[in-house]
C-alpha cells in the first residue's frame, strides 16, 4: 500500500539533496536513452552538452543574455502568480512591448535625437505591456472573468497585431520580414557597455530582480499580493481593496513584459518578428513555480533551462542529431526536475499489509 | 487482496528489472566508446589522406531541419557538396533550427569561433545578421542564399547567391501547358477553360517572378491559358495552402501549381484529382495519380564552388546565379502517367533554346500590362525601405531576370494572371 501525505517544512539540505539526486538520476536515464537510439558514449554526450553552454567565452555570453531574457519576463509574471492571477499572457505582452519599441524606431528614428528616441521606446514598450495586461485584469477584477482564457487569447491578438505591423513596415515589400531596423544609423539601439554586446541587458534584468525581491518581500504591496494569493476572503476581511491590488499587480507584471520586449527589439535582435519572445512568456511560468516564486531562486531555475536548451542544441549540431532529439532530452529532465518537487512537497509511506487496511480495501 | 500483494511484488520485480537495465547501460557505454576509438583512428586517416581539404570548415545555417522541404533541400545539398569535396562529416557543421534574429548572429560567431573559414545561411531573414557577422570577422568568408544586398553593402566576405529558378518555372509551365492540351484535345474542357491555379506565399518578387514564369510557359504551348493566383501569408502553412488550393480547384481551375513549401497543395490536387505540378522536389510518391513535374534549386553547384573558391584562396562572386547550364536549376521527375504524351521531348527542346539564348521567358512580345507592351520598367534592384524603382532592366526584347543582382525582381503584372488576393 502507497500512501501520500503532505510534509510539513523540509529543511533545505534535504532538499537540495532531493532536487540533486533527481538531476544525478535524468541524467542516467538520458544516458540510455541516448545510448539505445543513437550508440553514442553518454559521457561524450555530456560533455558536449556543458560545452555548449560554457564552452567558449561567446556561449557563456550568449547564455547569460538567454537567463537574462528568460528570467526578466519570468519575474514579470511572478507577482500575478503569486496573487494566483493566472497570466499566461506574457508572450503577448513581450510582443506588444517589442512592437511599440520598433514603431519608435522606425517612425522616430531619423527624426528626433536619440536619447530621446530611447526614453520614448522605454516609456511606449512598458506602458503597451502594461495595458495588454491591464485589460485583462480589469475584466477580473470588474466581472470576475477567466483570466487564464483571458491572457491567452491577448497572446493570438498580440501576434495578429503584429504580424499586421510586419507587412506594413516589411522590407523589402512583399518578402514578410522586417530586417534590422536602422541597421546603418543604428538609432535607437540600447548602448552597448564596452565591448559587450550583451552586459547591458544582463544588468537591468539584475536590478529587476534585486528590486522584484525587496518588492514581493519587505513592501506592503507584496504583502497584499500574498494576502490575496492565499484567499481573497481573508483579504476582503482585512480590509485590502482586491479588484485594486488585482489591477496594480497586473500592470506591472505587463509593465515588466514589456520591457523584456523593449531589451530583445532594442537591446538585441533590432528586429520584430512575431515569434521574438520565443514561447519565453510560458517558459517563465515554469522558471518562477520552479523557484516558489522568489526572484534569486529564479536566477538558478531559468540557468537551468537556458542551460538545457543551450547544451541540447549543440549535441544536435554536434552530432548531426535532430533537434527532437535534444528537445527528448530537455523533457526527461524537466521530468525529473518537476517529479523531485512532489517528494519534496508529499511524503510517501509504503504502509506493510495490516488488519485496518485489509478491512478498508474489503 | 490479492491483487495488493502482486502489485508489490511487481515494483520490486521493476526494480530488480531497472538494476538490470543499469548493468546493460554500463556495458553498452563501454561497447560504444570502444567502437568511438576506432570511428575516431579511421576519421584522422582520412585526414591525412586528402591534404588539400585539411584546413577547411564550412558552416551551415538553416532556418528549420529536415522536415521543411526547403531546409532540407539546402541540408541535401551542403552534405553533397562535403561529400564531393572530401570534406569528412566530422569537418562540417550544420545549425539546424536557427531563427532569422539575433540568434542568426549567434550562430554564426558561434561557428566562426570554431573555425569555420565558411559559413552559409538559407533563409532571405538571415541576411541583416549575415551581414553584421561578416563585418565582425573580416577573414572569413559568408555566403547567404536568397539575399539581397551583398551588392550594395560593399564588403569583401560578403556574398548572395541564387539560381535563375524562372527559367525551370517556365520548363515546369511547359509541361503543364502540354497537360491543358491534352485535356482540351480530349475534350474535357474547352480552350478558354484553360485556367490554372497558383497558391503562393506572399507577394514578393521571387514569388511573382515565379508565377509569371510558370504562366508563360504554358501559355507558349496552349495560348488561351489564364491563371488565378491566391497568396498565404507564410512561406510554409500546411492548412492555407491545403485551402488555398481547394479554393482554386472549386473556382474552376484545371490544374495547379504552387510556391510554398509545405504538401498541402500538392495532397489537396490528390484528393480532387486534379494535376498538380510541384516545387522544392519530386511528391510523386505521396501524389501518384496527379504529380506531373517539378522544379528545384539545386544548392549543389554553388556550395562547391564557394568552398573549393575558399580552399583555392580565389574571390567568391558577391552575386551569384546558377543557372540551367551550370546544374543549379532542375526539372525533378516527370511523371509519365499523368503527363502529356511528348512532354519530356519538348521540354529538351525548350531547355535547349533557354541555354543557347535563342529563347528568353520574359521576352516582351510573349505578354503584355494593362493591354500594353512592357517597353521599360525599372524595378527595386538596390533594397531599401522605400522600395524605389532604381534599374532599367527591360532591354533587346526582353526583362533580364537575375541579371542585376541574383535574386529575382521581376515584380510586373502581366495580364491573363488574377489576383484573388494581394494581402500579403
Amino acid at each position: 500500500m502507497i500512501r501520500i501525505t503532505k510534509r510539513k517544512e523540509m529543511p533545505l539540505s534535504q532538499s537540495m539533496a532531493i532536487r540533486g539526486l533527481s538531476i544525478v538520476l535524468s541524467l542516467v536515464v538520458c544516458g540510455i536513452i541516448t545510448t539505445i537510439l543513437t550508440g553514442l558514449n553518454p559521457i561524450d554526450v555530456y560533455v558536449t552538452f556543458f560545452n555548449g553552454a560554457f564552452g567558449s567565452a561567446r556561449k557563456i555570453w550568449i547564455l547569460l543574455q538567454e537567463i537574462a531574457i528568460l528570467l526578466c519576463i519570468s519575474l514579470a509574471l511572478t507577482p500575478a502568480f503569486k496573487m494566483k492571477f493566472w497570466n499566461l499572457g506574457g508572450e503577448g505582452q513581450v510582443l506588444v512591448g517589442g512592437l511599440a519599441t520598433a514603431a519608435c524606431m522606425i517612425l522616430l528614428g531619423d527624426k528626433i535625437p536619440n536619447p530621446l528616441l530611447i526614453a520614448c521606446m522605454v516609456v511606449s514598450s512598458i506602458a503597451a505591456g502594461a495595458v495588454w495586461a491591464l485589460i485583462p485584469a480589469l475584466f477580473k477584477a470588474k466581472w470576475n472573468t477567466n483570466e487564464t482564457l483571458f491572457t491567452l487569447m491577448m497572446n493570438y491578438v498580440a501576434t495578429q497585431l503584429v504580424a499586421y505591423f510586419i507587412i506594413v513596415w516589411e522590407v523589402p515589400k512583399g518578402s514578410g520580414k522586417i530586417g534590422i531596423i536602422n541597421q546603418s544609423t543604428e538609432a535607437g539601439w540600447l548602448p552597448q557597455i564596452g565591448d559587450y554586446k550583451y552586459l547591458l541587458n544582463i544588468i537591468l534584468v539584475a536590478v529587476i530582480t534585486v528590486l522584484m525581491y525587496v518588492y514581493l518581500k519587505y513592501t506592503k504591496h507584496g504583502y497584499e499580493i500574498s494576502v490575496v494569493g492565499e484567499s481573497t476572503n481573508t483579504a476582503r476581511y482585512v480590509g485590502i481593496n482586491v479588484p485594486k491590488v488585482i489591477v496594480r499587480t497586473l500592470l506591472l507584471s505587463g509593465a515588466i513584459c514589456g520591457f523584456a520586449g523593449l531589451l530583445l527589439v532594442g537591446g538585441t535582435d533590432h528586429t520584430l518578428t512575431t515569434t521574438i519572445a520565443n514561447g519565453r512568456g510560458f517558459t517563465g511560468v515554469m522558471v518562477a513555480w520552479l523557484a516558489k516564486f522568489n526572484p534569486f531562486s529564479m536566477i538558478g531555475s531559468s540557468f537551468l533551462l537556458v542551460f538545457m536548451e543551450r547544451g541540447a542544441s549543440e549535441i544536435s549540431t554536434a552530432y548531426g542529431l535532430n533537434q527532437s532529439f535534444a528537445d527528448i532530452l530537455t523533457g526527461i529532465i524537466l521530468f525529473f526536475i518537476i517529479g523531485s518537487e512532489f517528494f519534496i512537497t508529499y511524503k510517501i509511506k509504503f504502509t506493510k499489509k495490516t488488519e485496518e487496511v485489509e478491512k478498508a480495501n474489503v | 487482496m490479492k491483487s495488493i500483494t502482486e502489485h508489490t511484488f511487481s515494483r520490486r520485480q521493476f526494480v530488480k528489472l531497472g538494476g538490470g537495465s543499469a548493468i546493460a547501460l554500463a556495458l553498452s557505454g563501454c561497447a560504444s566508446s570502444g567502437s568511438n576509438a576506432s570511428s575516431g583512428a579511421s576519421a584522422s586517416t582520412d585526414a591525412g589522406s586528402s591534404s588539400d581539404s585539411a584546413s577547411i570548415k564550412p558552416g551551415f545555417i538553416t532556418l528549420h531541419d529536415e522536415n521543411s522541404t526547403y531546409d532540407l533541400n539546402f541540408i541535401n545539398a551542403a552534405k553533397e557538396a562535403c561529400k564531393e569535396l572530401g570534406i569528412s562529416e566530422d569537418t562540417y557543421m550544420l545549425k539546424t533550427n536557427v531563427p532569422e534574429g539575433q540568434e542568426c548572429y549567434n550562430a554564426a560567431a558561434e561557428l566562426a569561433d570554431a573555425g569555420c573559414n565558411i559559413i552559409f545561411a538559407d533563409s532571405f531573414g538571415h541576411e541583416d545578421y549575415m551581414i553584421q557577422a561578416a563585418k565582425e570577422f573580416p577573414d572569413i568568408q559568408f555566403c547567404h542564399s536568397t539575399g539581397t544586398k551583398a551588392h550594395t553593402e560593399g564588403l569583401d566576405n560578403y556574398h548572395n547567391a541564387f539560381a535563375s529558378i524562372y527559367e525551370g518555372r517556365y520548363l515546369a509551365g511547359v509541361a503543364a501547358g502540354m497537360k491543358l492540351n491534352e485535356m482540351i484535345d480530349s475534350g474535357k474542357i474547352t480552350a478558354d477553360q484553360a485556367k490554372m491555379g497558383y497558391v503562393g506565399a506572399y507577394t514578393y518578387a521571387e514569388v511573382i517572378s515565379g508565377y509569371t514564369s510558370f504562366y508563360l510557359g504554358a501559355k507558349s504551348v496552349c495560348p488561351s491559358v489564364t491563371m488565378e493566383v491566391t497568396f498565404t501569408g507564410s512561406w510554409y502553412d500546411e492548412t492555407a495552402e491545403k485551402e488555398g488550393a481547394t479554393k482554386l480547384i472549386n473556382d474552376g481551375c484545371v490544374l495547379i501549381s504552387q510556391h510554398a513549401d509545405s504538401m498541402g497543395a500538392p495532397t489537396a490536387c490528390e484528393n480532387a484529382g486534379v494535376p498538380d505540378v510541384s516545387y522544392n522536389g519530386s511528391t510523386q510518391d505521396a501524389c501518384p495519380n496527379t504529380y506531373i513535374i517539378s522544379s528545384r534549386i539545386n544548392w549543389v553547384p554553388y556550395y562547391k564552388y564557394a568552398i573549393q573558391a575558399v580552399m583555392d584562396g580565389s574571390a567568391i562572386d558577391t552575386d551569384w546565379t546558377g543557372t540551367l547550364s551550370t546544374g543549379s536549376v532542375e526539372l525533378t521527375d516527370l511523371n509519365t502517367s499523368v503527363a502529356a504524351e511528348g512532354t519530356q521531348d519538348k521540354l529538351n527542346e525548350v531547355k535547349g533554346k533557354l541555354e543557347d539564348g535563342s529563347l528568353h521567358v520574359f521576352d516582351t512580345s510573349t505578354f503584355t500590362v494593362k493591354g500594353a507592351k512592357l517597353d521599360s520598367y525599372k524595378a527595386d534592384v538596390d533594397t531599401d525601405a522605400n522600395y524605389t524603382p532604381d534599374t532599367e532592366v527591360v532591354s533587346d526584347g526582353y526583362f533580364h531576370e537575375s541579371e542585376y543582382r541574383s535574386a529575382p525582381y521581376f515584380d510586373v503584372q502581366i495580364d491573363g494572371i488574377e489576383l484573388l488576393d494581394t494581402a500579403f
